[in-house]
C-alpha cells in the first residue's frame, strides 16, 4: 500500500512562506486563501525566548474527522490516504470545517481577486466550482496523479510532487511513501524525533513534524 | 507541554447555525411535551404545529448558512456516519408524522411524532459534539446538556402554552424535573470543559451559565413552587413566565455555545526545535 505523507522539519523551516507562494499560484486560490501556510511562533519569555516556524495545512489524517461528519459524502479519503474534496457534491455547510482541528478548511462565498478586478491570470484560472463550498490542500493530487502515470516516483521527481514541497528551499518540507521503509519520509522519520499535531484527537495525522535527531544509545 | 498561539472563535458556523439549534432543540422540545401533556385536539394541534414551525424555522436557518443551497438536498447522502444526515433524516420523518398528529389522523400518533422529536433532538447534539475542532463542544456531556437545554426549553413553552389547563400538574413536575437536571448536567458540563477550553470560551460559558443556573432554572422552579403551593395568587402567570425563563435561557445558552464559546483550539507544538546546542 501506499500512503502519502508529508513531513515538515521544523529545525529547517526558515519561514520564507515561499512554500506558501508556490500553493498559491500552483492551485489558484484567491486572497486569503492559504491551503499551505506557515505560523510564526514565539515561545517562552524574555531572555529566554524560542521562536518556530510551523508549517500548517490538512494534515491528511488517516482518521479525519472532517469525512466523518461530511453530510454529502463530498469528502473522502483515498486508498493512498489523501483526503480530498468533490467540489459538486458539497453543499458548503462549513461542518468540516468546524470539525477540523488544524482550521485547514476554506470557504469562499464569492470571488474576490488581489487588486479588486480580476487579473488576466485571475480571471483566466478562476474556477466557479470552488465558490461556495469548503476548499483545502490536496497534497497536490493532480501532480502526483499525473506524475504517476507517467512513471514518476512523487516526492523525489518535481512534476510528481506537491508545489510546495517543491518550493522549500530549505529542504523542510518532504513527501513520499510513508508505507515505503526506503523512501525519504520513511529515512527522515526513522533518523528524527518526531511528533504529529494535536496527536490526542487520535486523527491520526499523514504530516509529521521533526524537531530533533534521533537519540542513539 | 504545550506552545501555541492563543485559539480563536470559530467563524464558520454564526447565527444562522445556532438558529438551527436554538429553535431545532426547543421545537423539538415542545413536541416531546405536546404528547406528554396528554393534550388533545385542538390544543394538542397547537401544540404540535409550535413546534413543528420551531423545527422548520431551524432548519431554514442552516439552510441559510448553505454555500450551496440549492443542492441541499445532498445533506441526505451520508447517513453512515454523519448526524448531519441523521438529524436531517429525523426532521423529515417528524414534519409529516407531527402533522397528521395535529391532525388527529390516528389516535397516539403523537407519541410516534414525539419519538421522533426525540431523535431529532438527539442528533442535533451529537452533531454538536461530532464537531472536533472546538473543545467547548466535543465534551461528551454537551450532548446530554444539548438534550436537556432542548427539553426544558420545549417544556417551558408547554407551561407557558397550558398554563390555565388545570390538568397540568404533571406537565408541571415533569418540566420542572428536565429544568433541574439541566441545571445538574451544566455543572458537569463546565467542570469538564473548565481545563480544555480557552479562556474566553469559558468566560462566554460562565456568563451564559449564569443566567441559565439563576434566570433559567432557580427562578423557574421557585416560580413554579409558589404556583403549586397557591401562596400566591395568579398561578397561571407564574407558570407562564417560569415556562417562558426556562426556554428563553436554555436558547441564549446554545446562541452562546455556538456562536461565542467555538473557539478552536489553536495550534500546538509537542516539542520545539532543537537547533545548535540542546537546551536543558
Amino acid at each position: 500500500m501506499t500512503r502519502w505523507t508529508m513531513t515538515a522539519d521544523l529545525r529547517r523551516c526558515v519561514g520564507c512562506q515561499t512554500c506558501t507562494a508556490s500553493c498559491r499560484h500552483a492551485n489558484a486560490t484567491p486572497p486569503g486563501v492559504q491551503w499551505r501556510r506557515v505560523l510564526d511562533m514565539e515561545f517562552g519569555e524574555y531572555p529566554d525566548v524560542q521562536r518556530a516556524f510551523v508549517p500548517v495545512g490538512c494534515q491528511h489524517c488517516a482518521d479525519p474527522p472532517c469525512m466523518t461528519v461530511c453530510p454529502t459524502t463530498a469528502t473522502k479519503q483515498r486508498a493512498d490516504g489523501i483526503v480530498t474534496i468533490d467540489y459538486d457534491l458539497c453543499i458548503g455547510c462549513s461542518y468540516c470545517a468546524v470539525a477540523c482541528p488544524y482550521q485547514a478548511r476554506y470557504k469562499v462565498d464569492a470571488a474576490h481577486y488581489a487588486y479588486g478586478e480580476a487579473s488576466e491570470s485571475e480571471a483566466l484560472r478562476h474556477d466557479k466550482a470552488r465558490i461556495g463550498v469548503a476548499t483545502k490542500c490536496t497534497f497536490c493530487v493532480d501532480r502526483i496523479d499525473a506524475g504517476l502515470a507517467k512513471g514518476l516516483k512523487p516526492g523525489v521527481d518535481p512534476e510528481a510532487t506537491p508545489a510546495c514541497v517543491n518550493a522549500c528551499i530549505s529542504l523542510a518540507l518532504a513527501f513520499g511513501d510513508g508505507d515505503d521503509p526506503q523512501s525519504n519520509v520513511s529515512q527522515l522519520l526513522a533518523e528524527s524525533q518526531h511528533f504529529r499535531m494535536h496527536e490526542e484527537l487520535g486523527t491520526a495525522p499523514g504530516f509529521f513534524y521533526l524537531w530533533d535527531k534521533e537519540e542513539r544509545t | 507541554m504545550s506552545y501555541g498561539p492563543n485559539p480563536w472563535q470559530q467563524t464558520n458556523w454564526d447565527w444562522r447555525a445556532a438558529g438551527n439549534f436554538v429553535c431545532g432543540g426547543a421545537g423539538g422540545g415542545l413536541i416531546v411535551f405536546a404528547a406528554l401533556s396528554g393534550a388533545q385536539g385542538l390544543a394538542l394541534a397547537v401544540l404540535l404545529l409550535g413546534g413543528m414551525a420551531l423545527v422548520g424555522t431551524g432548519l431554514l436557518c442552516v439552510w441559510l448558512e448553505l454555500g450551496r443551497p440549492l443542492r441541499a438536498l445532498h445533506v441526505f447522502i451520508n447517513p453512515r456516519t454523519s448526524w448531519m444526515t441523521r438529524e436531517a433524516f429525523a426532521a423529515t420523518l417528524l414534519m409529516p408524522v407531527a402533522l397528521a398528529a395535529a391532525a388527529s389522523l390516528l389516535p397516539g400518533l403523537q407519541w410516534l411524532a414525539a419519538a421522533l422529536a426525540l431523535a431529532f433532538v438527539y442528533c442535533q447534539s451529537r452533531m454538536l459534539q461530532a464537531a472536533k475542532g472546538i473543545p467547548a463542544w466535543r465534551e461528551p456531556l454537551a450532548v446530554p446538556l444539548m438534550v436537556l437545554t432542548g427539553l426544558a426549553e420545549g417544556g417551558g413553552l408547554c407551561l407557558a402554552a397550558r398554563a390555565a389547563d388545570d390538568s397540568g400538574q404533571l406537565l408541571v413536575t415533569l418540566a420542572g424535573a428536565v429544568v433541574l437536571a439541566r441545571a445538574a448536567v451544566w455543572f458537569a458540563y463546565r467542570r469538564r470543559v473548565a481545563m480544555s477550553v480557552a479562556p474566553r470560551a469559558l468566560a462566554a460559558i460562565d456568563s451564559a451559565g449564569r443566567v441559565l443556573q439563576f434566570a433559567g432554572s432557580l427562578l423557574p422552579l421557585a416560580l413554579l413552587a409558589l404556583a403549586a403551593s397557591g401562596v400566591l395568587g395568579a398561578a397561571p402567570a407564574l407558570v407562564v413566565v417560569a415556562g417562558l425563563l426556562a426556554a428563553a435561557t436554555g436558547a441564549w445558552f446554545k446562541y452562546t455555545l455556538v456562536t461565542r464559546a467555538g473557539f478552536n483550539q489553536g495550534f500546538a507544538l509537542a516539542r520545539l526545535p532543537v537547533r545548535g546546542v540542546r537546551r536543558s
